[in-house]
């Protein structure tokens, strides 16, 4: 049983950093940068994209016996579809604001690659519990990005969070930031640091090997 | 006449696919390491952009105001299946074609900028006619994007970049600085 508990942890928090599918995977580029020009546009993104992704992990971990392997993909995007479609009419008639200004991005949330990766790599392979956990674990570090990247854009864009604004009137906009070529600037930079992150890593992993071995 | 010269105009330049709306970067980013390829891959995604606003006009005209709520499902299927027919076709008809762009043809199907253009084309209203210029503009504004991000790729390789910032990081901020060239267009309206 404590075995069973540890491999659905681990599945869940692979996809926070280790696997985390914008920053390592390079996943779902397209809503990540149209839609992080503000916190609330990439928090809303990120909670549709986790209910489509969990939604359809369960679905297709649970019909994974009954779906013909030569169809597979068809199938799988049929069901992602028809989440996406949920979820459209669900921000449509609850948060018109938002939707109307995530506009076409929502029903793109169907291409995007990382969804039906998940599908073909690991719900349709696995348990539905595990596929869940997967899920969850992928949506949540998909969000994760959006969401750093939404508000690093947003301070320096416009000078505020979710709307407030954080500095002074002196504050002289990076108005770039919020347009078009801010997102992909701001991503180039992050994926810089989590290189630099993960070489540090290594070098240090292999100074403490180096420092074992001398040792014994 | 005028407006479909603007449409023609937005989409390739000003409203840029892959620098403004950010559709299609997994190929703009994955398959620019050569210029020839990026070519082709442009031309092919052109075709494909082609055949599916025809598809997106025929749905939304005959089914899709019968039942709206079926549009991304139909739109996904229908595509999808059309070019996996036209790809048959041309692998009948013309081989040397088939081998043009042929191994392209079924990454294109899942690339964004075709989605992206039908429900782009249906939120505006378009008519046939209007649909079919805007996918040739974007179809040929994509493969711009992609043949300048892999003509600066391969200059970059011959010169000395830090290992650090090699592979996507420097693929971003060198579309970052092309998507900013881009903005430039933006002056174009004004001008009219």
């Amino acid at each position: 049983m404590a075995k069973d508990q540890n491999q659905n942890y681990e599945e869940f928090v692979k996809g926070l950093w280790r696997d985390n599918p914008v920053f390592v995977q390079v996943l779902g580029m397209c809503p990540m940068l149209a839609v992080t020009n503000s916190a609330i546009n990439a928090l809303t993104m990120g909670l549709a994209t986790f209910f489509v992704l969990v939604g359809s992990s369960f679905l297709v971990s649970s019909l994974k016996q009954f779906i013909p392997k030569q169809v597979r993909i068809s199938s799988f995007i049929i069901i992602i579809a028809t989440f996406v479609t949920v979820i459209d009419y669900t921000l449509l008639a609850l948060m018109p604001k938002v939707h109307k200004e995530l506009g076409a991005f929502i029903p793109l949330i169907v291409a995007n690659c990382m969804i039906l990766g998940r599908q073909e790599a690991f719900a349709s392979r696995n348990t539905v519990k595990l596929a869940v956990m997967d899920a969850m674990g992928m949506a949540s570090g998909f969000m994760i990005a959006l969401f750093t990247l939404g508000a690093i854009r947003e301070i320096l864009g416009d000078g505020a969070l979710f709307g407030v604004k954080l500095f002074g009137d002196n504050f002289e906009p990076w108005i770039i930031m919020i347009l078009p070529p801010g997102g992909f600037l701001t991503l180039g930079l992050i994926l810089l640091c989590f290189n630099w992150f993960t070489v540090r890593k290594q070098q240090f992993l292999e100074k403490v090997a180096a420092a074992e071995r001398s040792g014994a | 006449m005028d407006n479909l010269f603007w449409i023609f105009i937005s989409s390739l330049l000003i409203n840029n696919f892959v620098l403004t709306y950010f559709l299609g970067l997994c190929p703009f980013l994955g398959v620019s390491s050569s210029l020839e390829t990026s070519f082709r891959l442009g031309m092919a995604t052109t075709f494909v952009l082609i055949i599916t606003a025809l598809c997106a006009w025929i749905l939304n005209t005959y089914l899709l105001i019968y039942a709206p709520y079926l549009r991304l499902v139909s739109f996904i299927v229908v595509i999808a299946s059309t070019v996996q027919f036209i790809e048959m076709v041309i692998k009948k008809l013309s081989p040397v074609l088939f081998r043009a762009l042929g191994i392209f043809l079924p990454l294109i199907t899942t690339n964004c900028a075709i989605l992206g253009l039908a429900i782009f084309a249906t939120n505006r209203s378009y008519g046939l006619v209007e649909g079919l210029i805007y996918a040739l503009g974007a179809g040929l504004g994509f493969t711009i994007a992609m043949v300048l991000l892999a003509g600066l790729r391969e200059e970059s390789e011959l010169s000395d970049v830090p290992a650090l910032i090699q592979g996507t990081a420097m693929n971003l901020i060198i579309a970052g600085i092309l998507s900013m060239a881009f903005m430039g267009f933006a002056g174009l309206f004004s001008a009219v």
